[in-house]
């Protein structure tokens, strides 16, 4: 009886999570549609549902398996050129607009999740700061790469060569060009397409986490001696979580991309990794709803600040600090948590009377 | 090696009459690691009845835990065999050689604190209710059967230490003595041949480690396994064990009953020193 | 000819990887965290340098003082304002906190000094000295080189002979029992941070010596790679910092001449991987063994 209630919280909580992002989706699509939202936050949304897949994929990796990743956005920089270059060969076949886009996520997944792979070889060498460096590596490589990259496709077919600008005919065009990036994008992305593919990546998230797998992955972050000792598969499940959680950012990277008509690949830095990191972290490290919100109200929040421009970073910065410092003071933590046990205490009466 | 060989017991084994064919689960033969120079085991021989409850015991920093970190290829062993059901465990990993039947607990107690005490048996029942990750995912009709009997399974093995009702709390927030029992618990899950116990009754009070003896037994009794055991409190390892061996710097210094083990005057010294000639 | 003015140049380079490798290495070495807002400091101490020479006419030798100063005060002011109160925080916690001082920083000298470039004058000059035919070395060259080998010698008798740097190497080993032995954990923590910032001013002149552009965000890149360096030779060891900044600088500038410059970065973490999987622990770093 015992257990079943345990699922039956967690399954709860996660109800509430998916029922509330509906609830804001709702309220926000009303909001758009009778143009009382700003051009600016109307701007947003997209990038919005990106940062949140973002976050919750970098959660899956830190939160969940506990292992720390500075290259995040070198994954959704993969999945963003990847995706780009896919969906705009995808438009010479066909003229769906949302085919098009949905081949285009699925490809940019699927090359950030091989990426993902192949990052995921050194991590199980390495241990603590050297993998976090090494994911820094690798993602200031992917820059580098994208950089030089030159992709062009015209009658004659694909050319692709790096450093030197390769020969286009003129019946075709670049599709990725060097440090300018993906140029000529079609704006096939809308708010809707990117919170099915959000809400698609939580459902992955939450029935992942409360699985076999979530458990061995779980298991592994608390202890990874006892994990191994209880013949649990450390490089299968390690493996495992830096593939899915790079081909959400992956998809991440696609939806991005295509909701502008350029995108640098500069963009995908690693001040973007931090700054995901940065959503995960304040969240709470495993907390999916965390996240999310996080996700949201920071990339509104620079937004927001705009007529403060100057000093709207410095605030970010001071807001960061003051954050970390006060959710890690023993005294503050403790106020809260005997707020929470009192809350809790008092349910408990509530249920026994 | 041929699988259907029953292996000769030798001479020197602790394995009791009770073992009626007399068929090992672990034979260690000339185990020994070197840490830098330093010895820590060395020349381990020891051999384990199929239902046998064994004790190792020896001074502080005498090897034992570093033995069971060699069983169980936390550390690859520098030489030496071991043999386990007669398969030899040479260059297996630590997850492989629980799949093929050993499991241990820790003596700094390495639970799963952050999940529940239901979580961390389930954990424990990885490798014997298995349900695919893609069926996790989609939540196929595989998924909600293992789960419910992943579920089942735990609180049945929850109930030998009559813990069912933790199964809710976070095994971090457990008092002591009960970590240590959920310790076992997750331990039993992985279905082994033979449990290797870390000091398992390390903190708990005379009347605690009472119950748990008991247990030990209840537990060799049911799931017909043996139990090698590291502990310091003589009360428990004379009452429960049927064959001991004395470590003391790395080496085994001596083997038999409790009877005799106690009548032996190498321990003795090994354990009080050498008596002054006065 | 060129060969040897590359291994020259690369020296060179690295050698200001090394002195900035060496203020990460250390604090990590003894608080155990990536202080990510060292690169910064290293922008703060080339801006105090650039006004006091440039802006106020200052002699060279006052303003490097100044510059030293400065950022021995903020690195000080930086550990007991953000990361003190972190100590028994989880790493992730700190890690955080220090990449909110690296914004913090990068910020307010935008906001300060703004956002344009500043053309820094080389404290040494601008000329050198042409050695054979083909290979001419510059003074700033040359100096880098110098100094990196002073600070290097320096630290090494500090942290071997000196009862602070004995002081030092207990803490990084085991702070406990090191303040059983009577030892002030929190002062040499801040002693520490000192000295990682002083060399931070000092690497931040000599590469505004040798890169004479000055903007807010001059330190960051040349962190991350001195970071990276620090990892390459083993973090928490002191020669391994030099080994690995000066490796990092010829790959560097070896990359940049005879493959692409574009592509160096890449080259150089890529490298960087490939000896953390043979050497997960870097080339001098100690191997971490958990207790089971």
């Amino acid at each position: 009886m015992k257990g079943k209630k345990t699922l039956n919280k967690t399954s709860k909580n996660n109800f509430i999570t998916m029922g509330g992002l509906l609830l804001v989706y709702v309220i926000v699509l009303i909001l758009k549609e009778g143009g009382i939202t700003t051009n600016l936050i109307n701007g947003q949304l997209v990038p919005i549902c990106a940062y949140m897949i973002m976050a919750i994929s970098l959660n899956l990796t830190v939160g969940i398996l506990g292992e720390l990743s500075l290259g995040h956005a070198g994954f959704m920089s993969v999945g963003a050129f990847g995706g780009v270059f896919v969906g705009t060969l995808m438009q010479e076949v066909s003229d769906s607009k949302v085919l098009c886009l949905l081949v285009a996520v699925i490809a940019g997944g699927l090359m950030a999740a091989v990426a993902g792979l192949l990052i995921g070889v050194p991590v199980l060498r390495l241990r603590g700061d050297y993998l976090a460096i090494v994911t820094l590596a690798f993602g200031q490589i992917i820059k580098s790469i994208v950089n030089i990259l030159y992709v062009g496709l015209d009658s004659e077919g694909l050319h692709v060569s790096f450093i030197e600008k390769c020969e286009v005919l003129d019946d075709g065009k670049l599709i990725i060009s060097g440090a300018m990036g993906a140029t000529g994008i079609r704006k096939l992305s809308t708010f809707t397409f990117a919170f099915i593919v959000l809400v698609v990546c939580l459902i992955v998230i939450f029935n992942l986490i409360q699985s076999r797998t979530g458990r061995a992955i779980m298991a592994l972050r608390d202890n990874r001696i006892a994990a191994e000792s209880v013949g649990i598969n450390v490089t299968k499940y390690k493996l495992l979580v830096f593939s899915i959680s790079a081909a959400m950012a992956g998809m991440a990277g696609t939806v991005f991309a295509y909701n502008y008509s350029t995108v640098a690949p500069t963009k995908f830095d690693f001040n973007t990794s931090i700054l995901v990191l940065v959503f995960v972290v304040l969240g709470g490290l495993g907390s999916i709803r965390g996240s999310l919100i996080a996700a949201a109200l920071l990339t509104l929040l620079p937004e927001l600040l705009r007529e403060f421009s100057d000093y709207r970073m410095l605030v970010y910065a001071i807001v960061l600090i003051l954050v970390m410092l006060g959710t890690n003071n023993p005294k503050i933590r403790d106020f809260f948590a005997k707020m929470f046990a009192r809350k809790k205490t008092a349910k408990e009466e509530n249920a026994n009377g | 090696m041929d699988k259907g060989k029953i292996h000769e017991v030798i001479s020197e084994s602790i394995i009791p009459e009770r073992d009626q064919n007399k068929r090992p689960v672990l034979e260690c033969s000339h185990l020994g690691i070197t840490f830098g120079g330093l010895v820590a085991v060395d020349d381990f021989n020891l051999t384990v009845g199929a239902t046998e409850i064994a004790g190792l015991i020896g001074p502080n920093g005498a090897g034992k835990t570093t033995a069971f970190n060699l069983l169980t290829k936390v550390y690859q062993p520098t030489r030496g065999t071991i043999l386990l059901d007669g398969q030899d465990t040479r260059g297996m990993s630590t997850m492989q050689v629980n799949k093929a039947g050993i499991a241990r607990t820790f003596q700094n107690i390495r639970l799963f604190d952050k999940l529940t005490v239901e979580e961390n048996v389930k954990i424990g029942l990885h490798n014997q209710i298995k349900c695919s990750t893609v069926s996790s995912i989609l939540r196929l009709p595989n998924y909600w059967k293992t789960e419910k009997e992943a579920h089942e399974k735990a609180l049945e093995l929850l109930s030998i230490f009559d813990m069912q009702d933790m199964a809710d709390y976070k095994a971090g927030s457990l008092p002591y003595g009960a970590q240590r029992r959920l310790e076992i618990v997750r331990a039993l899950a992985t279905n082994p041949k033979l449990l290797l116990l870390d000091e398992p009754a390390a903190g708990m009070n005379p009347s605690e480690t009472a119950e748990l003896m008991e247990n030990i037994r209840k537990i060799r009794d049911t799931f017909q396994i043996a139990i090698l055991l590291i502990e310091h409190d003589m009360n428990l390892v004379m009452g429960i064990c049927e064959g001991i061996a004395v470590l003391n710097f790395g080496r085994i210094i001596a083997k038999g009953s409790p009877e005799e083990i106690q009548a032996n005057p190498t321990v003795i010294e090994a354990y009080l020193g050498k008596k002054k000639e006065d | 000819m060129e060969f040897l003015s590359n291994v020259i140049n690369g020296i060179s380079l690295g050698s200001i990887y090394a002195i900035i490798a060496l203020g990460y290495t250390m604090v990590y070495g003894i608080a155990k965290m990536l202080n990510f807002a060292h690169g910064d400091v290293i922008m703060v101490g080339a801006y105090v340098c650039f006004f006091m020479t440039s802006r106020y006419d200052m002699p060279v030798v006052v303003g490097i003082l100044l510059s030293m100063f400065v950022c021995t005060v903020l690195g000080i002011v930086i550990e007991r304002l953000a990361y003190k109160p972190l100590r028994q925080a989880t790493s992730l916690a700190v890690l955080i906190t220090a990449i909110g001082m690296s914004y913090f920083l990068q910020n307010a000298a935008q906001l300060l000094w703004t956002s344009n470039p500043k053309v820094f004058k080389s404290v040494v000059g601008d000329g050198g000295i042409q050695i054979a035919e083909g290979l001419y070395v510059s003074h700033v060259t040359l100096v880098t080189i110098a100094v990196c080998v002073i600070i290097m010698i320096g630290l090494t008798i500090f942290t071997g002979k000196t009862k602070m740097g004995k002081a030092m190497r207990a803490c990084s080993e085991d702070k406990g029992a090191a303040q059983l032995m009577g030892i002030n954990v929190n002062t040499t923590i801040s002693i520490t941070f000192a000295i990682g910032s002083a060399l931070a001013a000092i690497a931040g002149v000599l590469l505004c010596s040798a890169y004479p552009n000055l903007v807010p965000t001059t330190g960051s890149m040349p962190g991350i790679k001195a970071f990276t360096a620090a990892v390459f030779g083993g973090i928490g060891s002191i020669p391994g910092a030099l080994i690995g900044g000066v490796l990092l600088g010829i790959i560097e500038i070896f990359a940049k001449a005879y493959i692409s410059t574009e592509i160096s970065d890449a080259i150089v973490f890529a490298v960087l991987i490939v000896v953390l999987l043979v050497k997960p622990t870097g080339l001098l770093g100690k191997k971490i063994s958990e207790k089971v």
